[in-house]
């Protein structure tokens, strides 16, 4: 062995303190020890060109994790100690953490599960090391968020079931089924999907809307936790980077697998962030920008400068991305059209902008809301005091890969829903665009086995075939508590008095009236 | 001045979610429980994993252990993750004390080159085989289907990387920071006839499917006779070559070992107590794997403290194991 006698660097001391405690087995076969490294056919001819994203050696991560820790904690014990939900801007507000906690804390969960996985399924040391720091993070996050909404938890309904709903309820099987995907398959497609098309690419896209939109709507919990995460956020991104470009410069056969996994994630995750630009534009009562804007700084902007970047790799933005762009002007309004019809069957509730809302949507939107979206609103907003306020009492059709009811409509005539379908082995498949049903048809074998919650509903699998006793028994929605109409709720009401206002018998009438 | 006094809505309408209510009643429930119970997906998976097209996600059959409830195995300790780094926050601001100490003074440089050569012949090599018990406890951590069981594994798994990181820096400080001494020691690790079969035992568990059954050769009976034998009667003997300041810098390790009893009994009581089938397969696990962890560990034990450190040892996790109606080799004492 060569004799060394200078000091050694950080990048090569933190390689003795990681990578190098692995050797290579003798006793038994290398194979047998990684068994799920090769069969996605990506090539990796040398795990030590692999750079460690970050070097944070256990010592100093066990440091600066517990005094983030202990921040984040005084915060919250001072946020319940002085009843700091009655400090936010309205209540309607709460329903985004609603939406938060049943539809994205799961996902952390889930996350620390994969990451604990494939933490363990390379065989280059350094890769696990840095999934295995990703994995505590994200046990992390699936943990104080169960602890910043604890508060909320106790004085606003909807927020108690979570993991529950998160199995069960229709639109959470949106996320659900995304993750599901992307934990079933492959490490490198995993980390492809997670690290790379979601914590990279479409991260900001789901942070900083909730933390922002937290913000600036009083949310002192949920800042806080969001400040908190970001330094491990930001340790996710670089491994995210990383993984791709490692992929990529490792063997070219390697391109058109990542090629097709961006394609498929970045579509996915532009499906599943539908609710989240529903929540920007509908549930914070203080907006933060619209989605569209959002879409733009962060997907346009800095994605397209990110795919610049990997051209040189023979790497081209996704596909349908012109799609997605031009989709950006809809999908929030379409999506709340959709919860707004289905509020019977949500933990949150729904409600129509008021006006100065509507005013600020046919601005931010000039091209789209009037002529598409306003109308329609307008007309349930005044349906809604004569007693007619409106709810969708036919189950929908679900595509069956993103899971969103078809609701979604054409690139070039916003008029015309976009519906597709094939047959395949004999049975017919929906899917709400191409993007989907491309998907579909590259791993039909994954898709087939869908759960579908509507599909569900109809087999008797659910507790019951009307939808109330669904949402009651099986999904554990209250019903007159935490669904329906805003206007009137149990919410509305505690919030009103919280605010020292009587609250108007009129409008708490109203929402006895859905089906 | 006029006070409005609001007599409304600062009473809570719940005292905790729905889940821990269902366990524990509707009362003000702790950080550990509400970050603990429930909250991995248990059903309507969608996809079965292309990895392992025989299970589900998050399926309970990784295991041929049965649990009623695997919720029912709980962390004395009470660690979520605040708790977890807080701990080890403090564990490692002593360990830091200690290691500043002996780089200040140069006390590994100024041992006779003999010793220093056992440290990294006898000592240094176990951060491979710490490598080995983070790798298991990640899939451990990745296989398990309750919050409460899979954390465990995973601050076990990063702490297993830790100690690994400490081991390292005993021979960081033995070369001045140039690896070289790291590289020596690698060597005894890979073509030491002293450290092959425990090299072979570690390759073994790198195959093994079962996650319970790896946790358990793993966390209880690799570690219940290492431990011992390195950190205490090994420390001992290393004292007595002269390299006692060395017993500062494994003091985290005694320390963790200490505490990691405390969840390691635990989860054995209550998946032993569980069922009597629980109970039989432990049993053959135990029989199979106990006499060959301690024959990896022989030569070890025989280049430093002898056998009969190690008996004892055994006969101490014989005792252990006797608490849970289990029987292993060791005699007791
Ligand atoms: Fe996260
Ligand atoms: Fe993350
Ligand atoms: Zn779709």
């Amino acid at each position: 062995m060569p004799v060394k006698n200078k000091k050694l660097n950080l990048k090569d001391k933190y390689q003795y303190l990681t990578r190098d405690m692995a050797w290579e087995p003798s006793y038994q076969k290398k194979e047998d020890i990684f068994p799920n490294e090769s069969f996605e056919g990506i090539k990796i001819t040398d795990w030590s060109q692999w750079e460690d994203p970050f070097r944070l050696t256990m010592d100093a991560y066990w440091k600066y994790q517990a005094e983030k820790e202990k921040k984040l904690y005084a915060i919250f014990d001072a946020f319940a100690q002085n009843n700091g939900h009655q400090n936010i801007s309205d209540a309607r507000y709460v329903n985004a953490l609603k939406l938060f906690l049943t539809g994205v804390s799961p996902l952390e969960h889930a996350a620390f599960q994969g990451y604990a996985r494939v933490g363990r399924d390379f065989s280059g040391a350094g890769a696990r090391v840095a999934c295995q720091m990703q994995a505590i993070d994200e046990l992390r996050h699936s943990q104080t968020q169960q602890h910043a909404m604890s508060h909320y938890n106790k004085h606003f309904n909807g927020l108690h079931d979570a993991a529950h709903m998160h199995d069960r309820v229709w639109f959470l099987s949106v996320p659900k089924s995304f993750f599901d995907d992307a934990r079933t398959a492959g490490p490198f497609e995993f980390l492809t999907a997670i690290s790379f098309s979601f914590e990279y690419v479409l991260t900001n896209l789901l942070f900083v809307p909730f933390m922002s939109g937290a913000a600036y709507n009083g949310d002192m919990a949920t800042v806080t936790f969001g400040f908190s995460a970001q330094s491990d956020e930001a340790r996710h991104m670089t491994l995210g980077l990383e993984v791709i470009k490692f992929i990529l410069e490792q063997h070219e056969d390697n391109v058109p697998i990542v090629q097709r996994w961006i394609d498929k994630w970045f579509w996915r995750g532009f499906r599943l962030l539908s609710l989240v630009g529903m929540m920007m534009d509908y549930m914070l009562p203080n907006r933060v920008m619209s989605w569209a804007e959002a879409w733009e700084v962060y997907y346009e902007q800095n994605g397209g400068a990110l795919f610049k970047d990997l051209e040189r790799y023979g790497i081209r933005p996704p596909k349908y991305q012109d799609v997605a762009n031009d989709a950006k002007n809809h999908v929030s309004h379409q999506a709340w059209a959709t919860f707004y019809q289905y509020g019977h069957a949500t933990n949150f509730h729904t409600w129509m902008p008021e006006k100065d809302e509507l005013d600020w949507l046919s601005q931010k939107y000039p091209e789209t809301f009037d002529k598409y979206y306003r109308p329609r609103f307008e007309y349930w907003a005044k349906e809604h005091p004569e007693g007619r306020r409106f709810y969708n009492n036919t189950l929908p059709q679900l595509c069956q890969v993103c899971q969103i009811p078809t609701i979604f409509t054409e690139k070039d005539d916003p008029t015309v829903l976009s519906h597709r379908q094939i047959v395949h082995e004999g049975e017919r498949y929906h899917f709400c665009s191409d993007g989907c049903c491309d998907i579909f048809k590259d791993e039909p074998e994954k898709y087939v086995q869908a759960w579908l919650p509507v599909h569900q509903i109809y087999q008797g699998n659910c507790e019951g075939g009307d939808v109330e006793t669904v949402v009651s028994k099986y999904y554990h929605i209250n019903i007159g508590e935490d669904n329906f109409e805003y206007i009137g709720s149990p919410d509305h009401k505690r919030w009103l008095s919280i605010k020292g206002k009587q609250s108007d018998d009129k409008e708490s009438g109203s929402s006895q009236d859905a089906a | 001045m006029s006070i409005e006094i609001k007599t409304n809505s600062v009473e809570p309408i719940r005292q905790t979610y729905g889940h821990i209510a269902r366990r524990f009643g509707d009362k003000p429930a702790s950080r550990y429980q509400e970050a603990s119970y429930d909250l991995e997906a248990k059903t309507n998976f969608h996809y079965r994993p292309l990895w392992d097209s025989e299970h589900g996600l998050n399926d309970p059959n990784r295991t041929a252990i049965r649990m009623e409830d695997w919720y029912a195995v709980t962390d004395p300790r009470q660690f979520y993750y605040g708790a977890y780094v807080g701990n080890r926050a403090k564990m490692q601001e002593a360990a830091e004390t200690s290691f500043g100490f002996c780089e200040k003074r140069n006390l590994l440089g100024r041992l006779p080159e003999e010793t220093q050569k056992q440290l990294l012949r006898l000592l240094v090599p176990l951060r491979h085989v710490e490598l080995g018990a983070n790798m298991n406890n990640s899939k451990a951590a990745g296989d398990a289907t309750a919050t409460t069981v899979a954390q465990m594994h995973i601050y076990q798994a990063m702490d297993r990387l830790g100690i690994g990181q400490y081991l390292s820096r005993i021979a960081l400080m033995i070369d001045g920071s140039t690896g070289t001494s790291l590289d020596e020691s690698k060597g005894y690790w890979m073509d030491d006839a002293l450290w092959q079969p425990m090299r072979k035992l570690v390759e073994d568990t790198l195959v093994m499917q079962d996650w319970f059954e790896l946790s358990l050769v793993q966390n209880v009976l690799m570690d219940g006779l290492l431990y011992p034998l390195v950190y205490e009667k090994m420390d001992q003997w290393l004292g007595e070559q002269d390299a006692e300041d060395v017993s500062m810098l494994t003091e985290f390790m005694r320390d963790w070992y200490k505490e990691s009893l405390r969840w390691t009994n635990a989860m054995m009581k209550a998946v032993a107590g569980d069922s009597e089938a629980n109970r039989e397969l432990l049993q053959t696990w135990i029989d199979h794997w106990e006499p060959r962890v301690y024959d990896a560990l022989k030569p070890l034990a025989e280049a430093s403290t002898g056998v009969e450190a190690l008996d004892e040892t055994r006969a101490q996790l014989a005792t252990r194991l006797k608490k849970f109606g289990l029987n292993s080799q060791g005699v007791s004492a």
